[in-house]
């Protein structure tokens, strides 16, 4: 197929502002932690731009896309981008250069790694998270991603849909997330220790970055720019807005709105309409948005407060929890009539979308809980997980990485 | 010489400050503290539920007067500082063994 210059304009615009997203989520995780882990915080999700970035052109994009096995994995047939040029790939976003497929499915990867660091702030040993993620990356999220987008990969075979990483990004990223936290346990001091966030104005301006990077993460991945981009960008922006709106209305019931949940809450709205965002209608949009801000600010406070897991930056309560249901409500609301390469919901009548939804739930959440599990216990039996006592207490900017965020007079 | 050493609320600082400079005591160090009393605390909230937070940033006033100007001293900083609810803050006084202005040498009274 000819190259379409509008579909390759937007979908390398599309990776640009995945990518930014990146840094975003590091600001954003950076002002929740306390003062003295506010670089170590950034530099876990930004050391994955590094590493992430490399190890997907190496073998990523290949195990992930390449020519299928058994609907669990892809070749090796891409290796070192060997045969990712200009010319269109037969087979994936067949109107713009294979490379600007590639670089796109790069920055979900890297985002995705970075998501799950958020649950284990403040107390994981830098060195034993980039192992981690190599083997997080290759065991986890290569197969997952082939499942659900890989030509002849067994979840999209099977019809499941997942319009932008519902389940690729966020129950993977999420559940994995639950199953770090219980491997490390809490962070010393919590819960009674007051957590206080060190820069809040700096958590608004990551979920302002986050929110404007996700219109290239949704209406990108229609992977066109005609209508379809365009009814994404749409859903998107609605969830994010019912889903902010609705957190400020809860958290402000429980006594003040506060500026944390409201800014939480567009972000659980984007993480949620994710997998639906070129399935549904945008009015549906605005149900599944409200929705995401109810079920989450409850997961959390379920998790956290009355559990007691210490899943620091409640990374499942948002993308596990708001994938889950992103994912089901694309069941529930999508309709043929928006894309008709995707499928009808219950809504229209089709039950049997909500079933493979599930499906699709159950084996990406089950298969990155267990695997997440084994490869964490594995890194922390050979080199551990967790830092020292001194070096938790010191923080980890210092004990980590040797810097401080904020220099002064005092030295 | 005696040292006045005031804790007050932050926004008490413009009308306590032009109370004394009115007085002619222009001099003084201001820094920000934190510390608690009767006040006790104030109740955050996080994306769900709610922390303690019972140190409250407050502002310390220092000032080194002769000892005849210590009660209009106090008396400017009461005056202005007070709002008659808990966390109005504290003045304590502390002998000075001596005062030495660093541009010039000079010693105690020609000092302050």
């Amino acid at each position: 197929m000819p190259i379409n210059t509008g579909d390759t304009a937007w979908l390398l615009m599309s990776s640009a502002l995945v990518m930014l997203m990146t840094p975003g989520l590091a600001l954003f995780y950076g002002g929740m932690v306390r003062r003295k882990n506010v670089l170590s915080t950034i530099m876990m999700s930004f050391a994955c731009l590094g590493l992430v970035g490399l190890l997907w052109v190496l073998y990523g994009y290949s195990l992930s896309f390449g020519t299928d096995h058994a609907g669990i994995i892809g070749g090796f047939n891409f290796l070192g981008l060997n045969n990712v040029g200009q010319d269109p790939s037969p087979i994936y976003a067949t109107t713009v250069p294979h490379l600007a497929f590639m670089i796109f499915q790069a920055m979900f990867a890297v985002i995705t790694v970075a998501l799950f660091t958020g649950a284990i702030v403040e107390r994981v040993k830098f060195g034993a998270l980039l192992v981690f993620s190599v083997l997080w990356l290759t065991i986890v999220y290569l197969p997952v991603a082939h499942w659900v987008w890989g030509s002849g990969g067994w979840l999209a075979k099977l019809g499941v849909l997942d319009f932008a990483g519902g389940m690729v990004v966020h129950i993977n990223a999420g559940v994995s997330a639950l199953a770090l936290v219980m491997l490390l346990g809490r962070r010393r001091g919590f819960p009674q220790d007051a957590m206080e966030p060190s820069n809040i104005p700096m958590v608004t301006l990551g979920a302002g970055l986050l929110w404007f990077g996700w219109f290239g993460f949704n209406a990108g991945s229609a992977l066109t720019s005609g209508g379809l981009a365009s009814s994404a960008f749409v859903t998107t922006n609605i969830a994010a807005a019912a889903a902010a709106f609705t957190w400020m209305i809860i958290s402000w019931i429980h006594k003040r709105p506060t500026i944390l949940g409201t800014v939480t809450g567009a972000v659980a709205g984007l993480a949620t309409i994710t997998p639906a965002a070129g399935y549904v209608t945008p009015l549906a949009a605005i149900p599944i948005g409200m929705a995401a801000a109810i079920v989450c600010y409850y997961a959390m406070l379920l998790f956290k407060s009355k559990l007691g897991f210490d899943d620091s930056l409640d990374v499942f309560a948002i993308h596990g929890v708001g994938g889950i249901l992103g994912t089901l409500s694309v069941g529930i609301f999508a309709t043929l009539s928006v894309n008709s390469a995707g499928g009808d919901g219950l809504i229209m009548g089709n039950a049997m979308q909500l079933l493979k939804q599930l499906i699709g739930v159950l084996s990406v959440g089950g298969f990155a809980f267990v695997m997440t599990l084994a490869l964490g216990k594995l890194v922390d039996k050979t080199m551990g997980l967790r830092v020292g006592q001194v070096e938790e207490t010191v923080g980890l900017d210092i004990s980590q990485h040797g810097e401080r965020a904020y220099g002064g007079f005092l030295r | 010489m005696k040292k006045i050493e005031a804790i007050i609320r932050e926004e008490r600082l413009d009308a306590v400050k032009k109370a004394l400079e009115e007085k002619s005591y222009f001099g003084m160090t201001v820094s920000e503290v934190s510390g608690r009393g009767k006040q006790k605390g104030l109740t955050l909230q996080w994306r769900v539920g709610e922390y303690r937070v019972d140190l409250l940033p407050k502002l310390k006033i220092e000032l080194v007067v002769l000892d005849d100007d210590v009660a209009p001293v106090i008396d400017a900083i009461v005056r202005n500082a007070r709002t008659g609810d808990a966390g109005d803050g504290k003045i304590f006084v502390l002998p000075v063994e001596m005062a030495v202005r660093v541009r010039t040498g000079d010693r105690n009274e020609a000092a302050i």
